[in-house]
């Protein structure tokens, strides 16, 4: 791990302004952070850490049905927070799917949107990287690939997003909240993850110093409560990231659907909505046919990167299978396996 | 610069003066205070073999700067006995060899310890699973430690009854 100066500011006035000095990097609880930096992959000359900042810890709810997530609100509080896994079970589900109990007694909200990639080349600095060393080129290309993008991808970087948390966030129309050294904005997360393009190393919206200090999820994102899901596959049961996941949410009327959302993991590198296949849902009746004519839908514009042609057929069955567990409804309690295609079926002696 | 922190470690405060600022919490407990009962298996978040309690929580110290952790209060495998007389945990991994190697143990003991203070497992076997999968063992012991787990937190909530009458 490289050197660094380590300060703990008191404010989020004097954070920003720190953040804002090159070669800075924000520590929220540094599970991805310290990480990348004891395997040489990210070198920040100053650490500022937040992790005490006042005001950031916080889960809101307004009253008007929507939530408010402070940017430092542990992946697990969030998760068994009553009032917020009953409005939106989809996501507390993809939080529980995600990492191990303890990383998600650490990992915070914000950070989790700005994990990095699990690209092994991008980890390892003896290979070619564009998002590590912009210009070196990508080893991944033509390397081990299995596990890599199906939608969004360029020539210079084919890796994916491994968020789970982000999946549901983006189908429900999520609002990232910052702050920086030339104010405060709003970002809907579907704008905030950059596809790579020729500049995989920008990998955000976000300008030099910008904290995010909240989630926020509208009102309108409850009322998908009764019928939202995340669904999951991994190589293990748990403990592992997404080769492809996706998030169903519906509102239905009468057997018929009102209104669809859905979002993929593991398939791009940014949460990837799905919306094409959300119109071809509208006003249909909730039927595996509807649910098939969907799936084409949202991997139309699929293609391998490489030895990962498996994964857009294995993304439409994900669609399919969790429109029709949304369609059979929320389960009143959390699955033993959250997210897992397995729950319910496994057998031990 | 120089740096210092204090942590209240098994209950005794320690004032800790640093000479980096690069010192995790589970390379300070085992290189610096001799308390090498924590683990260090991955040092990368994948094995949970360097799980302690932090303000109560289960973590993996291999990922935790020391000095982000100024003033907290951690429990390690040390701290878990009193005297001879062996934590819950502790007694129900013996009584069902839910070991081989060790290695993992007390990673284990520390992670059961903060599930069953989470308490969102109850006593579904496939729940413990889940809850305890951020630990790994080599050995293969998981269907000793997930005998051991349930044992043990009903042994935790009988006792506790008991003290409540
Ligand atoms: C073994 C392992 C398995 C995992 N499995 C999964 C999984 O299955 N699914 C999944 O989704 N995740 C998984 N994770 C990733 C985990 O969710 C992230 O590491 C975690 O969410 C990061 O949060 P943090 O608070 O530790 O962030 P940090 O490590 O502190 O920060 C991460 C990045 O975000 C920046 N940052 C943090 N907070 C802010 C802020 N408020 N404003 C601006 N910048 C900020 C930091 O500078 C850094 O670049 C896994 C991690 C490990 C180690
Ligand atoms: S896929 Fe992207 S992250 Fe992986 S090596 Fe290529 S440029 Fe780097
Ligand atoms: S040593 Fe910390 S998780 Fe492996
Ligand atoms: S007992 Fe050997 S690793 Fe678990």
């Amino acid at each position: 791990m490289n050197r660094f100066e380590y300060a703990r500011p008191a404010t989020l006035a004097e954070a920003v302004a720190a953040g804002a000095v090159a070669g800075s990097a924000y520590l929220a609880a540094g599970t991805n952070l310290l990480d990348l930096m004891k395997g040489g992959v990210m070198r920040p000359g100053h650490l500022v850490d937040i992790s005490r900042l006042p005001g950031l810890d916080r889960i809101e709810h307004p009253g008007d049905g929507g939530v408010r997530i402070g940017a430092l609100v542990r992946n697990a509080d969030l998760a068994h927070d009553p009032d917020f896994a009953r409005n939106f079970p989809a996501v507390a589900e993809a939080l529980l799917s995600g990492a191990s109990a303890q990383l998600r007694n650490a990992a915070t909200a914000g950070g989790n949107l700005l994990q990095r990639t699990r690209c092994a080349y991008f980890h390892d600095t003896a290979s070619a990287c564009n998002k590590r060393d912009p210009g070196a080129g990508c080893d991944a290309v033509g390397g081990e690939n299995r596990l890599h993008a199906i939608l969004g991808w360029s020539e210079h970087c084919i890796a994916t997003h491994p968020s789970d948390f982000c999946v549901p966030l983006v189908a429900l129309d999520a609002v990232v909240e910052v702050e920086g050294p030339a104010g405060r904005r709003e970002i809907p997360l579907e704008g905030f993850h950059l596809l790579p393009g020729g500049t995989p190393e920008r990998e955000t919206v976000l300008e030099p110093g910008e904290l995010i200090t909240a989630v926020r999820l509208p009102a309108e994102a409850a009322g998908f409560a009764a019928n939202a899901r995340y669904l999951k596959v991994r190589e293990r049961t748990s403990y592992a990231f997404a080769v492809v996941s996706a998030a169903a949410a519906l509102r239905l009327e009468g057997g018929v659907i009102a209104e669809a959302r859905i979002a993929l993991g593991g398939v791009a590198l940014k949460p990837w909505r799905a919306r094409a296949a959300e119109a071809t849902l509208a006003g249909a009746r909730a039927d595996p046919a509807a649910f098939r004519r969907a799936a084409e839908a949202a991997l139309a514009d699929a293609k391998p990167s490489g030895d990962n042609g498996f994964k857009i057929e294995l993304a439409r069955r994900i669609v399919v299978r969790a429109l029709t567990l949304a369609a059979a409804g929320t389960p009143e309690r959390m699955p033993a396996l959250p997210a897992s295609p397995f729950a319910g079926a496994m057998t031990h002696a | 610069m120089s740096l210092s922190i204090t942590l209240t470690i098994n209950g005794a405060a320690r004032h800790i003066p640093l000479d980096d600022p690069r010192i995790t919490l589970l390379d300070l407990l085992r290189e610096r205070l001799d308390l090498t009962g924590t683990k260090k298996g991955c040092d990368r978040g994948q094995c949970g073999a360097c799980t302690v309690l932090v303000d109560g929580r289960r973590v993996n110290s291999c990922l935790c700067l020391a000095l982000s952790h100024d003033g907290a209060d951690i429990l390690t495998i040390e701290g878990v006995a009193q005297g001879d007389r062996l934590h819950p945990v502790q007694a129900s991994f013996i009584s069902h060899d839910a070991l081989q190697c060790g290695f993992c143990t007390p990673g284990q003991i520390m992670s059961a310890i903060g599930l069953i203070a989470e308490g969102h497992a109850g006593r579904d076997p496939e729940r413990v699973r889940e809850g305890m999968s951020g630990n790994l063992c080599r050995c293969g012991a998981y269907v000793g430690i997930t005998e051991a787990v349930l044992e043990a937190q009903q042994t935790m909530a009988t006792s506790d009854r008991r003290d409540a009458a």
